[in-house]
């Protein structure tokens, strides 16, 4: 969808020496997918995201959208592609809040109620309320508020590319989880192909389909937000990821994968424990749920009750302190596991049903595992 | 206090004439500044798209402003003369408009070199062609700044037309030479207080208009 190939920036400098913004990059970012653009203050994200768009016309090298060359096409049609988020917001002072929103639709033709329907729906969507701000002009805005509209007027016109100059930079930590998670569910509805600028790493874990580590101009590594956790190609991308990048890697599962990878083993109410202890021998486990007919989880037995022990499961039932839902990530496990001083729980699906468990060693066991081929 | 009195008494029975005067003087102050918006304006504009020629048209509206107003009259006059109106209103509306020239010229040139670079940058990046950007974005956003340049044509022609008179073209000049030829007293002192009335009453009439005019979400 988009690629970049060798593409180069020179800056002249005050001693006339030519100074390399943007070194030789190389990026190829397919349709429907984020690619987050990271690194430093001055490592050239920006002048990168803006030759894409030919803010910034290229010294050398090409850029190609959909497989056509940019540099043939009239700069304004080219640039009517892309939904473009500037570092700056840049709303424009003159118009309301929600003029500034429509204006490409507005250029574009689209008819008034279709505009309003549209900013409103926007509004909706970075948690703004569209009665209280639709009418009111930029500097009556806090800062943080401006940039969420310089987003969704680059969404407006609904364009299939989005470039992103850190559009959450300015959003307090509360609403930018908000707002972030909010584009991930517009990602999932629409699939829009987006280059995303971001010094900020969490967020590139977060957003980024694959993430392009930025050093001086030129790319040191591009690949998947966990590969690069796992694999950081130097010392540079190590330490600007982060020490505990391991911790991190943990944002990027969810306890279903790790449930997944076990067998599921359960016990009945009615089981006797001898059941019970030889399943456990088995698999060497210290414990096993005990579930009801419809696999929703009652509490669970120890081994050593079910070791020495007569008659059926449910006399020695204990109780279940805390789950986890499949899709909750493993660090929110892992915290809730600290928090009620647990060295495992079990992990249920949307319906409450028993699917597996978490504990520390499955987690240690899957983060060391090599999932590259999924 | 008699010298009130008698100025207030010329003034009563000749308030037509005077008013007429005024108006004459208004209409040679108007046209002259109005056509210096229609040619300064645009210039400012295409001055920023083509910076190279910014340094020269500036530098000339400048000189022009250097030159001292009788001077100018009268260089109107061999000038004009070739078309048969060496004297008169022609002359007088084309010094002012050259007069107007820079405050004009000068105040578009620098209202739109002051739009801040994001939101420059923003018209640019979300695709509006450059006549959009002047439009919907830059234009409006230069009002006030290019109309502090008109009050100042404005007022500075309103004191420059009062000489135009030496050459014939009317207007409330026309009461201070005669007050200065005939020795009156009356008739000078009644010229010079209605220029600066005038002066004084269309710089408020255009700052009112510039704040309607002014696009709300930059008003102060
Ligand atoms: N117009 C310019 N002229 C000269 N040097 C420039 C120009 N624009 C950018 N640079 C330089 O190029 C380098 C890359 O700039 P760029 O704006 O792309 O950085 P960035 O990665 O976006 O940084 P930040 O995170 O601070 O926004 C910087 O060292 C900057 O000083
Ligand atoms: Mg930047």
């Amino acid at each position: 969808m988009i690629e970049l190939q060798n593409l180069c920036k020179q800056f002249p400098q005050k001693d006339g020496k030519m100074f390399n913004a943007v070194d030789q990059v190389n990026l190829h970012v397919p349709k429907g997918k984020t690619c987050v653009l990271l690194g430093p203050s001055g490592c050239g994200k920006t002048t990168t995201l803006k030759m894409i768009n030919r803010l910034i016309e290229p010294s050398s090298g090409k850029v190609f959208i959909n497989g056509m060359d940019s540099s043939g096409v009239d700069r304004v049609t080219l640039r009517r592609q892309f939904g473009y988020v500037i570092q700056q917001v840049g709303l424009f002072p003159n118009m309301t809040i929600e003029e500034n929103i429509t204006i490409v639709p507005r250029m574009l033709g689209w008819d008034k109620k279709k505009c309003r329907e549209r900013a409103r729906s926007l509004m909706a969507m970075v948690a703004l309320d569209a009665d209280r701000f639709l009418k009111r002009y930029p500097h009556e805005m806090s800062g943080g508020q401006q940039q969420r509209i310089g987003v969704i007027r680059a969404l407006a016109a609904d364009a299939p590319v989005l470039l992103m100059d850190e559009p959450f930079g300015a959003v307090d930590p509360i609403n930018r989880e908000q707002i972030q998670d909010e584009f991930l569910l517009m990602q999932q509805q629409l699939g829009k192909t987006v280059l995303l600028v971001s010094h900020d790493i969490d967020e590139a874990i977060k957003l980024g389909d694959m993430v392009a580590v930025f050093r001086q101009g030129r790319i040191v590594q591009c690949a998947s937000a966990d590969e690069i956790l796992a694999r950081p190609a130097d010392e540079f991308v190590a330490s600007f990821v982060g020490q505990d990048r391991s911790l991190k890697r943990l944002l990027l599962v969810q306890a279903g994968q790790v449930a997944a990878m076990q067998k599921t083993q359960t016990a009945t109410l009615s089981s006797t424990v001898a059941v019970a202890f030889a399943e456990m021998d088995d698999s060497e486990l210290l414990h096993l749920t005990v579930v009801d007919a419809n696999g929703l989880p009652l509490g669970f037995i120890k081994r050593r009750d079910a070791k020495s022990g007569k008659g059926t499961c449910k006399d020695y039932l204990q109780a279940i302190a805390v789950t986890s839902l499949e899709g909750d990530n493993l660090r929110v496990v892992l915290s809730r596991l600290y928090e009620h001083n647990l060295t495992w729980m079990p992990v249920v699906d949307g319906d409450g049903r028993y699917c597996g468990e978490v504990s520390q060693e499955y987690i240690t066991g899957y983060l060391n595992a090599d999932h590259s081929a999924s | 206090m008699e010298t009130l009195k008698q100025v207030l008494g010329y003034i009563g029975h000749n308030m037509p004439y005077i008013l007429g005067l005024a108006r004459q003087h208004l209409m040679l102050v108007g046209i002259a500044v109005g056509l210096a918006v229609l040619i300064g304006v645009p210039l400012g504009m295409m001055i920023i798209r083509f910076r190279t020629l910014a340094t020269g048209v500036l530098g000339f509206a400048t000189v022009l402003l250097t030159i001292p107003a009788i001077a100018l009259f009268g260089l109107m006059i061999p000038v004009f003369s070739m078309i048969g109106q060496g004297i008169g209103a022609v002359p007088a509306i084309s010094a002012a408009f050259l007069y107007s020239l820079l405050p004009i010229v000068r105040s578009t040139y620098t209202a739109l070199t002051d739009i801040s670079p994001g939101v420059r940058e923003a018209g640019l990046g979300i695709g509006l062609s450059s006549w959009q950007r002047l439009r919907w974005v830059e234009l409006p956003l230069a009002v006030p700044v290019i109309f502090s340049g008109i009050r100042t044509a404005v007022i500075l022609n309103i004191s420059v037309m009062a000489i135009a008179s030496i050459i014939g073209a009317g207007g409330l000049g026309t009461l201070i030479l005669h007050g200065i030829s005939q020795s009156d007293i009356r008739m000078l002192l009644t010229g010079a207080v209605m220029v600066s009335l005038l002066a004084i009453g269309m710089d408020w009439v255009l700052l009112q208009l510039q704040g309607v005019l002014t696009p709300k979400g930059i008003r102060k």
